[in-house]
C-alpha cells in the first residue's frame, strides 16, 4: 500500500513485535507484583509505541514527510536546549533566526543539495549569528552567549539532519531502500542505550567516568559493543549497502559514539543540576534524553557510510 | 441551550485550533503538580505574570469542555480600552474585568469576581498586579486577600511560571518559542492578615521556583 521496500518492511514488523513482548512482560511483571508502582515503565513503554508508531508512519508516507518529523524534532530539540541553558534576553531576536536555519538546512536535504547542507550550519549560521549579536550590541557576556548558541544549533539541527539526509541518498539497496538506512540508525542507537543499560545492571562494577555518569560502568560498556558489533554485522547487510565486515564496523562506531552522545548531554544536565531536560515523553523526559546518543551517531554513522559506501 | 451560543462555539475552536497547537508544539511545558489543578470552583489560581501568554497557558491546561469555567482577571483600563480587544477579551478568553484606575470601594471593585465565584468558577489572578521584568517576581500585593478574607471554602492554588518572558515579555511583539514550567502548588494553608497571605505567598513561589528546570540570566 505505501509502496515500504520488503526488508524495511520486514524490519518494522520485527520492531513491533519486540514492544509487543515489551508490553507484554510489562503487564505480567506488574501482575506479579501487584504492590509495587510500575507508572514509570508502563509510561516508558507507552512512549516508545507512540515514537515509533509516528517513525513509521511518517518513513511510510515518503521522503518528505520524513523529512517534516526530523525537522520537527531539530526544533523541539534546539528549543529545549535553548530553553535549560541560560541565555541572555537580549538575544532573543537572535535565537529567532536560529530557528530560521532549521526550515532551510531541511530545504536543502529536500533538495539534496549536499554541497551547501555540509556546510550551511558550520560556516553560514555561525557567522551570520554573531553578526546579529552585534546589531543588537550587547557585549556583557557575549562570547559566552555566541558560543551557547552555536553549539545548540550544531547539536540539535546540523547534526540531526543527517539523518534526513540518509533518505536522499542514491540508493544502493534496493531490498531495503533508504529508509532501511534510517530504521538501522536509529534502531542501532537506541538498542546500543538499552544494551549497556542490561549489560550495566547485570555484571556493572568498575564506573567508566563516575563524576559524570556513576552507573555508567565498563562492563556495561563492552557488553554493549560485543551485543551491538555483533548483532550490526548481521543486520546491516540486511537493511544496508555495507557488508558484514562494514556492518560490523559501524556497530561499533554507533556503540562508542551513543555511548559519548549520551554522557555529553549527561554532562549538560550535570553542569545545570537538572535530571530531566525536559517533559515532553512520558516516562523518557525531554526530546534532548531520547535523542542524546543520536546527536553523535548520525552524522557519525552518515559519514562512514557515506565515505566507505559512496 | 445556554451552552451552545455562538461565542462559546468561537471560543472552543479558538483553543482547540490556535491556542492548544501554539501552546504545546511552539512553546512546550514542562507541567509538574498537574494533579493540583483545581477542576471545581470555587477556586481562584495564584500565578505570576510575566507575559500575555500566561493567561493562555494556564488555561490551556484545562480540556476544552472546562474552558467556560476558567475567568482569567485582567485590568479594565488595557483589555477594555478598544472595540476589538474588549470583544474578544470578554467573549473569547472570558475575563472579568477589573477598574484598577478608578477609587471604587473594595466591594463593588470586586463584585465581579464575587459574582463569578459564587457561580463556581474558576479565576485566574495574577497578584502582582502587572507584567514587570522579564522572569522576574514584583512585589505581590493585597487585592486577592481583600477577595478571599470573607469567603469561605474557596481554595487558593499558587501556580509558578517560568519561561513566558523569554518567549513573549512585555513590550514585545516577536514571539520566540521557548519551552516553559508550569508548577503547580497544593491549595494554600489558612491565613490571618493580609502580611500574613503575603509572605505566605512569597514563600510558596520560592519553593515553586526550585521545580523550574528552564533558566535565565538575570544580570542584564
Amino acid at each position: 500500500m505505501f509502496d515500504i521496500p520488503q526488508h524495511s518492511f520486514n524490519f518494522m514488523l520485527f520492531v513491533f513485535g519486540l514492544l509487543l513482548i515489551g508490553s507484554l512482560s510489562r503487564i505480567i511483571i506488574s501482575q506479579k507484583n501487584p504492590d509495587k508502582d510500575y507508572t514509570e515503565l508502563h509510561q516508558r513503554i507507552q512512549s516508545w509505541w507512540w515514537m515509533i508508531a509516528i517513525l513509521f508512519i511518517c518513513l511510510s508516507l515518503g521522503t518528505t514527510y520524513a523529512i517534516l518529523l526530523f525537522a520537527l524534532i531539530s526544533f523541539l530539540a534546539l528549543k529545549e536546549f535553548l530553553s535549560i541553558v541560560p541565555g541572555r534576553q537580549s538575544d532573543r531576536r537572535v535565537i529567532f533566526w536560529a530557528y530560521i536555519a532549521i526550515p532551510v538546512q531541511y530545504y536543502l536535504v529536500s533538495i539534496q543539495w549536499y554541497g551547501l547542507f555540509i556546510i550551511f550550519i558550520p560556516i553560514y549560521i555561525f557567522l551570520f549569528l554573531p553578526m546579529r549579536m552585534v546589531l543588537i550590541g550587547e557585549t556583557k557576556g557575549f562570547i559566552k552567549a555566541a558560543g551557547v548558541m552555536h553549539w545548540a544549533v550544531m547539536l540539535t539541527v546540523f547534526c540531526l539532519s543527517h539523518i534526513a539526509y540518509l533518505l536522499v541518498l542514491p540508493e544502493k539497496n534496493a531490498a531495503a531502500g533508504n529508509i532501511g538506512l534510517v530504521i538501522f540508525l536509529l534502531f542501532m542507537t537506541q538498542f546500543n542505550d538499552v544494551s549497556q543499560y542490561v549489560w550495566g545492571k547485570a555484571l556493572g562494577k568498575h564506573p567508566i567516568i563516575p563524576r559524570v555518569s556513576p552507573n555508567k560502568t565498563w562492563e556495561g560498556f563492552l557488553g554493549g559493543m560485543a551485543t551491538i558489533t555483533l548483532t550490526s554485522a548481521f543486520i546491516g547487510p540486511y537493511l544496508t549497502p555495507l557488508s558484514l565486515e562494514l556492518s560490523l564496523l559501524a556497530g561499533l562506531v554507533i556503540n562508542v559514539f551513543g555511548f559519548i552522545g549520551d554522557v555529553v548531554i549527561s554532562s549538560v544536565k550535570r553542569d545545570l543540576q537538572i535530571k530531566d531536560s525536559g517533559a515532553l515523553i512520558p516516562g523518557h523526559g525531554g526530546i534532548l534524553d531520547r535523542f542524546d546518543s543520536l546527536i553523535f551517531t548520525s552524522p557519525l554513522f552518515f559519514h562512514y557510510l557515506y565515505y566507505v559506501a559512496y | 441551550m445556554k451552552w451552545l451560543n455562538k461565542n462559546r462555539v468561537l471560543k472552543v475552536i479558538f483553543f482547540a485550533l490556535v491556542v492548544k497547537p501554539l501552546v504545546f508544539i511552539i512553546l512546550g511545558l514542562n507541567v509538574r503538580g498537574k494533579n493540583n489543578l483545581p477542576t471545581k470552583g470555587p477556586a481562584i489560581i495564584a500565578a505570576n505574570h510575566n507575559s500575555h501568554l500566561d493567561t493562555l497557558v494556564l488555561m490551556s491546561l484545562y480540556p476544552l469542555s472546562l474552558l467556560y469555567k476558567i475567568r482569567p482577571v485582567a485590568a479594565a483600563d488595557y483589555f477594555l480600552s478598544n472595540k476589538y480587544r474588549a470583544w474578544f477579551a470578554l467573549n473569547i478568553i472570558g475575563i472579568i474585568p477589573i477598574e484598577r484606575q478608578r477609587r471604587v470601594r473594595k466591594t463593588e471593585l470586586f463584585s465581579g469576581c464575587h459574582t463569578a465565584l459564587d457561580n463556581d468558577e474558576i479565576l485566574i489572578i495574577f497578584p502582582e498586579g502587572s507584567r514587570g521584568q522579564p522572569e522576574q517576581i514584583s512585589r505581590i500585593k493585597k487585592g486577592l486577600y481583600h477577595i478571599v478574607h470573607d469567603r469561605k471554602k474557596t481554595a487558593i492554588i499558587p501556580v509558578l511560571m517560568h519561561g513566558l518572558g523569554k518567549a513573549l515579555p512585555k513590550g514585545e511583539a516577536l514571539l520566540v518559542p521557548f519551552n516553559c514550567d508550569v508548577v503547580i502548588a497544593p491549595e494554600m494553608a489558612e491565613f490571618q492578615t493580609a502580611d500574613d497571605f503575603v509572605k505566605q505567598l512569597e514563600s510558596c513561589y520560592q519553593e515553586l521556583k526550585t521545580y523550574c528546570i528552564t533558566t535565565t540570566e538575570q544580570h542584564n
